[in-house]
This record gives structure tokens, sequence and C-alpha cells, in this order.
């Protein structure tokens, strides 16, 4: 008994497991499987391909330079960085109509919003409402942190301070005058951006909460006067100013501007001319930038995007073909083989 | 006395019982240390900075620590959590588990130090704890107690004056041993005045010199010499022998077992080299591509408005930078950004894979052997992979191959030949016995053989198992190693029935057992006088006056016994080389034949030689031995030199012949090594004959192999000197085995058809040493490297006549030769331990001449026929396993930093190429958190499964086929062809992430209600279809899914995706930027960034299917698949022709 005990407690156990002998699945790639397998995704990407490239050319898009790098273009004059107030004005038609909803962009090139230095300065505790931060910013913000004065500077950091602020209005031209297209601010920014990221401190009004605080030096009014019309978009929840905060991922980049899905044109916009009125602000030459606006309108992909189609398109008839050459192949060499 | 010569350094004095022998010397308590036994490294004061420095010595542990460092002093772009939290992870785990392990040892050490022992004081008997015992005490140790430290007998329960001991915790030896008391010694130890002199603490167990000198009251100090025979080593344990007494003589650390305690050096696998070789590279990599950014940067900087625009002004402090510093910076910014590519957590993998998996050799039943109730013994687990690279295998003969259980098979006396067993076997012209010799016809005299008989029974060291301690052996006999003798001496002495025979080697027993079926039965040795039963019933007592000790220098033992008639004898038996030498040559000629031949058979002869001392040759021997051994300086040496002077003019009476048999399965297991591609060199002390016979048993000789001899004797052929011989046959071997074999590269492919000759080489311990260590002048190097390219074209080599160091040499010699191949010794025997620590890997045999080897190996099994599966299938798998587990590390980090510096440096846009438009600003593509996770925790637990699980053949298919052993020599997975390949498609997997979903971004309006995209929904797009491309290539790459591997490869993509909703889903309060806040979901919300993940994730994978596709045919899953269809696999036949099969084992 003793022995048979003590041999029970040296031997190894007998478990699958400490056997390496685990119930295993093996599979195994053979042609049988890839060949058909490479036919039938490359089939449902042709599919997706052609549903994509269709739905992205359906897509209508009109992008328009407005930075007046040539003293041709209508903004030239503003384009120099003197000139305070500037207002111009881009003359445009559209042949048929464009499809509603409409949305309004603007875009940069040559801007590094994704300089890591840049990204970096803000202060996220500001931008939640803690107003122990609007006394003191973090370091972060550095430069825009203290104002000259040594004031704090509310919201501070480089992002916001450099707050793209251009505005627009877009006009329909019917038969002379000029017929103001309703834009829609509202929407713009992501759901969780304006309702749980950025709060304004409860201090009603709003602009208490600013006291003993600057506006960022590049801004022309404080933060809490960013929308007059509308006081429940101002602060940190300003749409726009949301827009702004969220970074781009690449030195050319558009952010949405403005909806069109109000009144006339919640249709679309009709065959005509148009006239953009730009209030010039934004200087973008000293960086060799450009600007420019885009109407676009969506759909389930998104913007119009024609690499996504064209990657689709290509992946998919390379398995096609890729599962003929095998088909050769294995029919040249592996057939009689596998007998 | 000395005088001087007595204070030299290197010796001790004790005083026993702190007695100081002379009452006019002032007593001076001399400074030993204490008995307590510290194993551990580690006290809770120093762990933390011990543990840390020792753990920072590492390089990439310091590497991990200056990117940390540099991170928390520099403004760099990732935060020092990035690289603090791994490293911290890596240096806890590792700290945790060597706290642990050492507070075990703490534990075993109180256990040691706090044992309560007795120690004799001023007449009184006081319980002391272990740890308070000084060197001088006198100790009281019990039956069954271990001792508390190195010990000189003083006193023992026994009446003969003798102890027994077990050594089995420090060699492994179980057989009881017996020690002596210093003779002369008054029985009551509390009068006794004496000094002791001794060597200082050494760690050999077996060598002991020392002196005592014995006050006694007015007479001059009579001097006593100690060996080891004297000597009670801290950790055996006292048998058979109630209680003795002992002075302590060295305690605590000094004692031999904590001598011996010391590591072994570390081993270091070849794919370890690999990994740092590879991490080498990427560490230049790293460096120049933080160079080339650096540059870039600068370059870039230095056009007009690009360095600071309006939006992004500097700080004051910024711009008072030095130039030169803020490169600097900027560099180990850049540095600290792409350190990705050193992945910290694939050590930490690697690690715990080789720990986990050295258990799959110790859990598996296979290498159970119910005979000694023991498995396999993994010491170290950093070699597992190395098993699947060995190239050469050096087995050890006796005890390795055979089995070193002796049996007495034939003997000759005075050249006629006497064999016991049936007459059927081979006639043989002289005499064929057929049981005891007493019955037959005799040819050689009565005397002789008498003589002969008598001689076997004295002329060895075997100690009888006493019956009295029957009783306690059979609790205790299990652990016991007893050769009983039930049958054998059942027949024909009744009354001696159980008797059992105890000795360290397994020849002598064999030899007394063999004397016993002639009738001569050793009775026992009972204070010093050895008593026999003849013929005749009757009882002979010898006195034993000398044991000359075996050695395996000089292949001999000898005893010196005084008859009951006064005759002195000396019974000397040993290996023939070294007898024949020492007798009357005329003898020789008449047993030499007999020798040969039984060497032949594969038997181990021994010749028994004798010699009648005369009074006054055995005065000066006596006295000369006594010298000898009193020496304190080169006892070795003075000793060997009496040995020598006494042990001639001897006459040679016979020789014997005890059969060693082969270990079960030892030709399958050679012949599957061989099948491998492995080349089996045997070592041996053996006989040339002897050992040849093996080989021819064990099939590494075949009967078509073309023997090449390079010995002794092929040497003395002609009239010319060895040298010029020596040379001229290495010159002729060399053209036949090197010049004129095809030219199939060297060796690696031994054919498997009959095309090519098979040469064996045979070369002999005096011939290697002349090829080895060839005087200045001649080329020995020439030499040197003439034997090796012909050892390695020959299919196995046999080295016979081998001393345990020229083993070593040996191994040293093929590890060092061209393409430093790897090697493997596996032996059982101290003789082997050199060789087992030389090699690159070593392997035990638990055998039964101790446990050395196994100590001293990496791995130790019961049996050589385990050799095959542990190279075979744990070999091949695990280094399969690990290599791909590199491999995948490696090409994951590559993919990983390469788009963290795609970010950096990709900006280059096809349209701007006549401007580098690039932030160069490190910016960090993914978040912090992910950074951090992404080797942790996102990818590290399927590549850990997989490389403890992954069975790309299984076993049984592997145990078959040993040629698929070679597809995976000379490190076949981690070459720098590979390398490179993986290397460059990672990049190009890289920048296809990258440029991916770059293309996608050109309109960052991606969802479906026109909102824009951000930095981070990019990064996390990025992010995701790397996670999901490194998980799933390893899936595809698993052949062998276990649930485990379901389990584990499916968890953590769901853990992934899991991951990202919870750190995106709640404002962190102690985060300082939520950026990641609702950016996951977010993105799942959008078509296109689903449809682009999927694009890229099978674009990536693409490649990889079409690589196993193409590449089956050839690769061994398709021999595989042949090979298994029948049982584990079924085929269809689907409709549209294409053979679809699929398999599943159950």
């Amino acid at each position: 008994m003793v022995k048979e005990e003590q041999e029970l407690a040296n031997r190894p156990d007998n478990t699958a497991f400490t056997q390496q002998r685990l119930p295993a699945w093996q599979p195994m790639l053979s042609a049988g499987i890839v060949i058909p397998g490479f036919v039938i995704i490359g089939l449902a990407f042709i599919g997706i391909g052609v549903a994509l490239f269709v739905t992205s050319h359906s897509i209508q898009v009109l992008e328009l330079d407005y930075t007046g790098v040539e003293n041709t273009e209508p903004c030239y004059r503003c384009s120099d960085p003197s000139s305070k107030n500037c207002v111009c004005t881009l003359e445009f038609s559209i042949d048929s109509l464009f499809e509603g909803p409409v949305f309004f962009y603007y875009g940069l090139t040559n801007y590094f919003q994704n300089y890591r230095k840049y990204g970096a300065s803000r202060d996220d505790n500001q931008l939640s409402g803690d107003l122990d931060y609007f006394k003191s910013p973090g370091n972060d913000c550095a430069p825009y942190q203290y104002n000259s004065n040594n004031k704090p500077i509310v919201p501070c950091g480089a992002i916001a301070n450099s707050m793209f602020n251009d505005t627009f209005k877009l006009y329909q031209i019917i038969r002379g005058s000029k017929k103001l297209v309703p834009f829609d601010g509202k929407g713009i920014a992501w759901w969780t951006d304006y309702n749980i990221k950025y709060r304004n401190p409860s201090v009603t009004p709003l602009k208490n909460a600013f006291n003993d605080t600057v506006k960022p030096l590049f801004w022309s009014k404080p933060a809490y006067e960013l929308d007059p019309t509308d006081p429940a978009n101002n602060g940190f929840i300003n749409q726009d100013f949301l827009v702004w905060m969220r970074r781009a991922a690449l030195p050319d980049f558009r952010k949405l501007y403005r909806r069109i899905t109000e009144g006339d044109y919640a249709k679309g916009l009709p065959a005509g001319n148009y006239s953009l009125e730009i209030a010039y602000n934004y200087p973008v030459m000293s960086f060799d930038g450009r600007k420019k606006v885009v109407l676009s309108n969506v759909s389930w992909m998104g913007g119009k995007n024609e690499f996504l189609g064209i990657a689709y398109l290509v992946i998919g008839s390379l398995c096609v073909v890729m599962s003929i050459v095998m088909l050769i192949v294995y029919a040249k060499f592996k057939f009689p083989e596998e007998d | 006395m000395l005088g001087g010569d007595e204070r030299r350094v290197d010796s001790r004095t004790i005083y026993v019982g702190h007695r100081s022998c002379s009452t006019t010397e002032a007593f001076i308590p001399p400074k030993f240390c204490d008995n307590r036994i510290v194993s551990s490294k580690y006290t809770v004061w120093n762990f933390l900075p011990k543990n840390l420095f020792e753990q920072f010595r590492r390089i990439a542990n310091f590497y991990f620590l200056i990117i940390f460092l540099v991170q928390v002093i520099v403004d760099t772009p990732t935060s020092p959590v990035t690289s603090g939290l791994p490293l911290f992870f890596v240096i806890t785990v590792t700290a945790i588990k060597q706290g642990y392990e050492d507070w075990l040892r703490h534990k075993a050490d109180n256990e040691v130090n706090k044992y309560q022992v007795k120690v004799l004081e001023d007449g009184r008997r006081i319980q002391k704890e272990s740890e308070k015992i000084k060197v001088g005490d006198v100790v009281e140790v019990e039956e069954d107690e271990t001792f508390p430290c190195d010990l000189i007998l003083l006193q023992s329960s026994r009446d003969d004056d003798t102890c027994f001991v077990t050594t089995a915790s420090l060699d492994g030896e179980s057989n009881h041993k017996t020690h002596y008391t210093v003779p002369d010694i008054e029985k009551d130890l509390e009068s006794l005045n004496a000094t002791i002199e001794c060597e200082q603490p050494q760690p050999d167990l077996y060598k002991f010199v020392g002196r005592m000198h014995i006050d006694k009251n007015d007479q001059e100090p009579a001097v006593r010499s100690l060996g080891p025979e004297n000597l009670l080593l801290k950790g055996a344990t006292l048998k058979n022998t109630q209680k003795i007494y002992g002075v302590a003589v060295y305690t605590g650390m000094e004692t031999k077992m904590a001598l011996n305690y010391q590591g072994k050096s570390q081993k270091r696998s070849a794919v370890e080299k690999s990994i740092n070789a590879f991490l080498l590279v990427y560490l230049c990599i790293l460096v120049s591509k933080a160079l080339v950014c650096t540059t870039l940067k600068y370059v870039w900087q230095s056009k007009d408005g690009q360095d600071e625009p309006w939006y992004n002004e500097k700080t004051q402090r910024e711009k008072d930078t030095n130039l030169y510093l803020k490169m600097f910076t900027d560099f180990l910014s850049f540095m600290v950004l792409f350190n990705f590519i050193i992945p910290v957590s694939m050590y930490v993998t690697v690690e715990m894979q080789k720990f986990l998996g050295s258990f799959f050799i110790t859990w598996d039943k296979d290498f159970f052997d119910p005979e000694i109730q023991e498995g396999a013994l993994v010491n170290t687990s950093d070699l597992n992979e190395e098993l699947g690279q060995v190239e050469y295998v050096f087995t050890d003969k006796t005890g390795t191959l055979t089995q070193n259980n002796m049996e007495f098979i034939e003997c000759c006396i005075d050249g006629f030949q006497y064999k016991y067993r049936d007459a059927s076997s081979e006639l043989d012209g002289f005499c064929v016995t057929d049981g005891p010799v007493s019955k037959l016809q005799q040819k050689a005299g009565r005397e002789k053989e008498e003589l002969f008989l008598r001689a076997l029974c004295l002329c060895h060291t075997v100690q009888v198992k006493e019956s009295t301690d029957q009783g306690q052996s059979q609790q205790d006999g299990l652990i016991d190693q007893v050769d009983g003798l039930e049958v054998d001496a059942g027949l024909f002495h009744p009354p001696q029935e159980q008797r059992g025979f105890i000795a360290s080697s397994p020849d002598e027993v064999a030899l007394v057992k063999g004397a016993m079926r002639y009738g001569f039965t050793f009775l026992g040795l009972e204070s010093k006088t050895m008593k026999i039963l003849n013929r005749n019933n009757d009882v002979e007592m010898y006195e034993l006056l000398h044991v000359l000790n075996f050695d395996p220098v000089r292949r001999r033992m000898s005893v010196i016994v005084r008859s009951k008639s006064g005759d002195t004898l000396l019974f000397c038996k040993g290996a023939d080389s070294s007898i024949f030498p020492r007798v009357r040559q005329e003898e020789v000629e008449r047993i030499r034949m007999h020798v040969e031949r039984n060497a032949t058979e594969g038997y181990r002869t021994l010749c028994v030689a004798y010699k009648i001392l005369s009074a006054e040759e055995y005065a000066q021997a006596d006295a000369g031995l006594r010298d000898a051994r009193l020496a304190l300086q080169d006892r070795e040496e003075k000793l060997m030199t009496v040995y020598n002077q006494v042990e001639t003019g001897m006459s040679l009476i016979g020789a014997t012949a005890v059969e060693d048999r082969l270990q079960e399965e030892a030709a399958e297991t050679m012949e599957a090594l061989q099948g491998a591609g492995i080349k089996v060199w045997v070592l041996t002390g053996d006989k040339m004959e002897t050992a040849k016979s093996t080989c021819y048993a064990c099939r590494l000789f075949q009967r078509n192999t073309e023997l090449l001899e390079l010995t002794v004797r092929t040497l003395e052929d002609g009239e010319r000197s060895r040298e010029v011989r020596l040379h001229e046959l290495l010159l002729e071997y060399h053209k036949k085995a090197v010049q004129d074999a095809p030219p199939v590269k060297a060796g690696v492919n031994r054919s498997w058809s009959s095309a090519g000759q098979d040469y064996g080489f045979i070369i002999d311990g005096a011939t290697l040493s002349m090829v080895l260590n060839n005087s200045p002048e001649s080329n020995s190097s020439r030499y040197k490297n003439l034997f090796l390219q012909i050892c390695q074209n020959c299919t196995s080599v046999l080295c016979c006549r081998m001393a345990p160091l020229q083993k070593a040499q040996i191994v040293k010699m093929v590890k060092n030769s061209k393409g430093s191949p790897i090697t493997l010794s596996i032996g059982d025997g101290a003789n082997d331990v050199s060789m087992i620590l030389e090699a690159h890997v070593g392997i035990g045999i638990k055998g039964k001449e101790g446990r050395q080897a196994v100590r001293n190996s990496d791995y130790a099994v019961p049996k050589l026929k385990h050799l095959k599966k542990l190279l075979l299938a744990h070999g091949h798998l695990y280094y399969v396993r690990i290599a791909h587990l590199v491999q995948y590390f490696f090409t994951s980090v590559i993919w990983f930093s390469f788009s963290v510096c795609l970010q950096n440096l990709c900006f280059i846009l096809p349209q701007f190429l006549y401007q580098f438009f690039c932030g160069y600003s490190q910016q960090p593509l993914y978040d912090a958190a992910y950074l951090t996770m992404y080797n942790i925790c996102f990818t590290s637990m399927p590549i850990l499964a997989y490389s403890l699980l992954e069975q790309h053949i299984c076993i049984e298919v592997l145990l078959d086929n040993a040629t698929l052993y070679r597809e995976i020599a000379k490190n076949a997975v981690l070459r720098w062809g590979t390398f490179l390949y993986w290397t460059v498609l990672g990049v190009f997997h890289g920048l296809l992430f990258f440029f991916g979903v770059r293309f996608l971004f050109s309109n960052p309006a991606l969802q479906d209600n026109g909102q824009v995209f951000g930095n981070w929904s990019y990064g996390t797009i990025v992010f995701t279809v790397l996670v999901f491309t490194v998980t799933l290539k390893l899936a595809l790459d698993t052949r062998h899914w276990t649930w485990i591997n379901h389990f584990v490869i499916w968890g953590s993509l769901a853990f992934y995706v899991f991951f990202s909703f919870f750190w995106g889903g709640i404002i962190w309060p102690f985060l300082r930027q939520q950026r990641l806040y609702f950016v996951f979901a977010n993105m799942l919300s959008s078509v296109s960034a689903w449809l682009v993940i999927i694009l890229l994730i099978l674009l990536s994978l693409l490649p990889e299917i079409l690589l196993v596709v193409f590449r089956k045919p050839r690769g061994p899953h398709a021999r595989q698949k042949k090979m298994m269809s029948p049982i584990l696999s079924f085929k269809q036949l689907s409709e549209d022709g294409l053979l679809q099969s699929s398999r599943l084992q159950l």
C-alpha cells in the first residue's frame, strides 16, 4: 500500500494537459479551402467595392479655395495680414440640384493640428468647467497660459487660442437679389463632446465665471460671447469651438462648419448662382497654408472618398485572380499527388 | 612537531571541546564562522536594492530604465508611464518570483539552523540550536539524524569504532558508507585533550586531510592522521548506528555541502543569442531612425514659418535653449517614441514560456520510470529549445548505453576458462564448466582456483548488508539500494539467503556474487577482519591491513591482508592495461587472449593478481602508507607513489568477465538520433574492444561501417615513431573520409540509402592526447583539424580509454569547431560531470553511479531511451515554439513601431514632394494606454498560449520520423534571412496600415452625420487593425487549436474591444487629458472605419495565407498529412472537383 501511494505521488499526472494531448482542432489551409475561400472573399469585396464606388460617385462636392494668393482672386486684398475686418465675396454657381442635407466644411492645408506641443497645449480640467483651473491653468498651456499681465487665459492653450474665426454667409442669387441660405450650427460637434466632455462652469451668468481671466490673445471676443444668438452655444460648449478642439489627424484637413437643413434648402441647394460672403480673419499665408470651403452631401459611408471603393475593387479582383492562378497551379501539380 | 609549518594559512587548528592542548600556551580561541547556513540571497533589508541591482544588470532592463529616466527628465512625447509601467511590471514579477524563491530558501535555512542538536559542554549535554555550533564543539548525533556540520568522528556506539552514513542528499549515493573513529581515543571524551589540524575548507566531498594531536597527560602527544573516512559531512545521515560523537571542524558556510552549493555557470541557448543579435540590429534601426528624424526635423524647421507658426509659439524657455541641446533632447525624444521596437514584454514572455514550458518535461509520464519512482528532472529551463538543435550527442557508455547492472559471466584462472551458466553456450577450446568449479574436471590447479576466488572475495570494498538491520531496512528499504541476492545465494548457501551487498561500484558486487557461486562467500568485515566462507563451509579470517583504493588513473585497487597463517598477501584487481605491466610477462600471454576475447564480446574484464609480501616488504609498505596518509600536503601524490611501489612484481592469477547489459531500447534510441542527423560519439573510459562491441550492439556501427582506427595499437604497427605513424594515418583517413567522400554537405545528411560509405572512427585516450597536445614544434593544430574533419564525416565516433577531463576536452573541441554546433552530453556518473558541464546541454541519467551527474546536468532522465522523446518531440516542439514566439514578437513590434514612426516621417505626401511636409514633432499616434497595453495585454497572452501548446506536428509523428528533426537544424527558423524577411514584411505592413488609413482620412468626414474624425480616431483605427492583424496572424499560424488557444485568442480580441469601450467610456479623473473619450465607440459607428479595418486586416494577412498554401507541399505538414490521414483526417470530394480536406483530431 505504502509503495502504491508513493508511486502515485511521484508519477506525473496523466491528464490530457500535462501530457500535451489536449483535444485540438488542426485546421489545414489546403487548396480545397483556400481557393473557394478566395473566390468568396473576392466576390464579396468586389460587391462592397462597387457599392462604395457608386455611392462615392453619387456624392456631390464643391470645393472653393478662398485664400487669395493670386491678386486675381477675390480675397487677395484680405490676405494681407495688416487688413482688419476684411470681408470678401466669392461667387459660384451650381449646375444642378445639390442634394441635401448639404454640409458646409471649411478646410485648411499645411496646418499642423497634430503637432505634439500644439496638441498637448490645453487644459481638460479647465474645459470641463473646473473653476480652480480658471485661476491657474495647467502648465501644458504655456506660452498661452498667462498673458503679459500675468492674468490667466481661459480657455488656455494653443489649440483654443488658434480657433478658426473666419465666418461665412451663403446667399443664393435669385434674379439679382441675395437670399440668405440658413445655416444650422447644431449637431456639428460630437454629441459626447457637447454633452459630457466639455462643460461650462455652473455659474450664472456665465460671464461671472470668467472674472479675473482674459480671453485668448488671438480671440476677438471672450468665450462666453462666442454665439450672441444662442446663449446655450457659448463658453466651452460652443459647437464651433468643440469642432476646432477635436484636432485633425493630418495637416490637410476639413472641419464641419454648418449644415444646411432648414427652410427652402432642406432638400438641397437648387441650381443657380450663389455668393459666399467671407469675414476673412484667419491668417494662413505666414505658414504657406490654404483655406477653402467645401460643400458636400454625405451618404452612409460618410463624405466622398474614392479610395475605399477602389481599394475594395482592387483587392477583390486580386483575390479572384489569385484563386484562378492557384487553381491552375493545383490542377497541374497537386492532384496526382493527393490520392 | 613540524614547527613553523604549522601556522600556515591553509590549515586550521581546532581545539576539541575548546580545551587548549597545552597549558603553557595562552588559549586564543580562533575565529571561525558560525554554523548558520545561508543559502538565501537576500535579507529583508537588502532585498530591494540587491534585487534591483541584479535585475538591472540585464541589458534589456537597463535599457528600459534608461528610456524611462529619459522620459522623466526630458520633455518627451509619451509619458514615463508608457515605459515605466511595463518595466515596473517586469521588475515586479521577477522580484516577486525571486523573493518567493528566496523566502523558501529562508524557510529551509531556518529549518536547518534552528534544528535542535546536543552539544557536550563541560560534561553536560546541552540542547542547542544548530546554528550555534562552533568549531571545536563536540556534537552528539543519533541514528537517522543528519549531521549539523562537518564532524570528525570521535566515538561511535558501535563496537568496531565505525559508523554508517548515507550521503544521499549530497551526492545521491544511497549506499551505506563506513566511517571510522580516530584511533586510540579515550572513551571519556571529557578528558580528551586534543587538537586537530586540518586543511582549510574545500569543496571536494571526497578529499580531506588532517591530523589530530592527542595529549595524554605528561606524554608526547600522539599523532593520528585524519582522512575522508573520519569526516562526517553535513547533510549526510547517520545509519545503523545508535549515536556518535564528533567534533565540529567546518561549520556553516564552510562545510563541504555549503561549498558545493554554488550554482553552476549560466548556459545560454542559441535562440537567446539570436534574440540578442536581432535586438542589436533593432537597436541600430532605432538609433538611425531617431537620427534621421532629428535631422529631417531640423532641415524642415530651417524653412521660414515652419519652426514656429503663429498658432504654436514656443515658450520663452524653449526659445532660450541651446540649439545643440535641443537637438539632443529631440533625438532622445525620438528614441523614446520609437523605443517600442525593443519589446520589453518579449523578455517576460520568453521567460514565462521557458519556465512553464519546462513543466511539460517534468509532467511527461513517458519519462516516468517505475523502477526508481521518478520522472524527468529539469534543472534549468533556459535550454528547452536547445534540445531541438542538437547536432552532436556525446554519450557515456557504462550506465548510459549499458545498464550498469553487472552480471558475472565467466572467469579465467591461470589460462583456463570457467564459465558459469549452461554448457550450451559457445565452446571454447579450453574448458566449459557447468556449475561450480568444484564439480568439474579441473584444469587449473585447485590452489590456483581457490587463490583466485579468495582474491575475489577479499579484494573489494563491499559491505554486507547486515541482518541486524533487516527490520529497519524493511522500512527504509525502499530508499536504500541493495543488491539482493535471494536466488543466487539461496541455491548454494541456504543459511545466507537475504544477504545483500552494498558497494559503490556494481562491478565489485558482481564479482563477490560471482565468487559466491563458486563457493566462496564473503561474510563481512568486522573490526578489520574479513571473514569468508570457503567451499568446505569453513570460515576463514583475514586481517585487513590496508586498502589501496581504486582510482581512475591507476585503474586498479588492492588490499593487503594477513591470513590466519600469518602470510601477508596483496591482492590486486584492475584493468588489463594497468595490471599487465606489473606482472610477469609469461603469465600475461596465457590470459591476454581470454581478456581480449571477452572484451570483444562486450564484457567488462578485470585482471586479478596477487603477491606475497615478505615481512620486510610489508613493513616498508606499511610505513610508506602510514607516512603518506599522515601527510598534510600532497597526500594524494604521495599515496600514489607508495601504491605504485607496492603494486609491482605481482603474479597474475586470472581474469573475470562481467556483462553489462544494454539499456532498454538503446539501439533504437541511437538509430533514431542518427536518423535525426545527430552524430553520436561514445566517450568511455572502457577498453576499446568492449566499447566497440557495445557500439555494434547499439547499431552505432553497422556491418558495412568502415572503421577507421586511431589507437595505440594501430600506431605501433610499423617501426617508425608514433608521431610519424599518426601523421600518416590521419592523412590516410582524411583522404578516405573527407576528400573521397561524395560532396554531400558535411555529413549533415547521413545517407538513408546505401549511396555513401559509412565511416566509424575509433580513437583512444593516449592517441587523443597526442593529437591534441602535440609538442609545439609539430603542427598540432593541423592534426586537430584533420582529426575534426575526419570525425565530422564519420557517422559515429568512439573514444575509448578517456579520462573525465579528456571527455570534456573532446566536447569543447567539437563545440568550438567551425559552425559551432550544438552539443549534448549524456552520462550518469561522476566521471561524466565534466563533459555534462562543458556541453551546451548536459543530460544526467538517474542511474546507479550516484547523483553527481544529475546534480550537474541541465536535464535528468531516468533512462537513455527517454533521450529520444526529449530531443525529437520536446526539443523539436520547444524550438519551433520559441522561434515563432521570437519571430512573432519582432514582427509585431516592427508593425507597431513603424506605424508610430510613419506618423512622424510620412506626412511626405506625393503632391508635396518638393517639401518635406511633416511636423517632426514626435507626436505619438496612439494613446499612452494603448502604447502601454499593446505588448503587455493585447498581444502577449495568445502568443504565450501558442508557445506553450503549439504542436505543428503531433508528437507521435515526430517520434516516428526522426528525419523531421533535421528540418529545424542549425537554428533554421531564426536565421538572418528569415529575420530580414519578416523585418521587411513588417515594414511593408506598417506602411500598409498607415497609408491605408491615411488615404481614408483624406476626407475625415467618415460618419453619415457629416461630422469629422480627429487624430485620436485615426490612431485608434490603425491600432485596431494592428491588434487584430497581429492576433489573427497568430491564429493563422496556429496548427493546434486547443480550447486554451481558442479562449486566449478570441478572448484577447474581446478584451481589446472591451477595454477600448471601457477606456473611452469614462472620464478618468486621474488623466490630464481625456483624449480617447468615446473615440472607439464613435469609430465603430462609422461604416467606412469598419470597412477599412476589414480591408487592411485581410490585405495584410493575404500574403501569409498564400505563403502557407504554396509552401505546404514541401513542408512537413504535407508529409504529416499523408502519414496521418488514415487515422486522423477525413477527406471529401466536393462537387466542383476540388479536394477539400479538413482535419479533426479528437
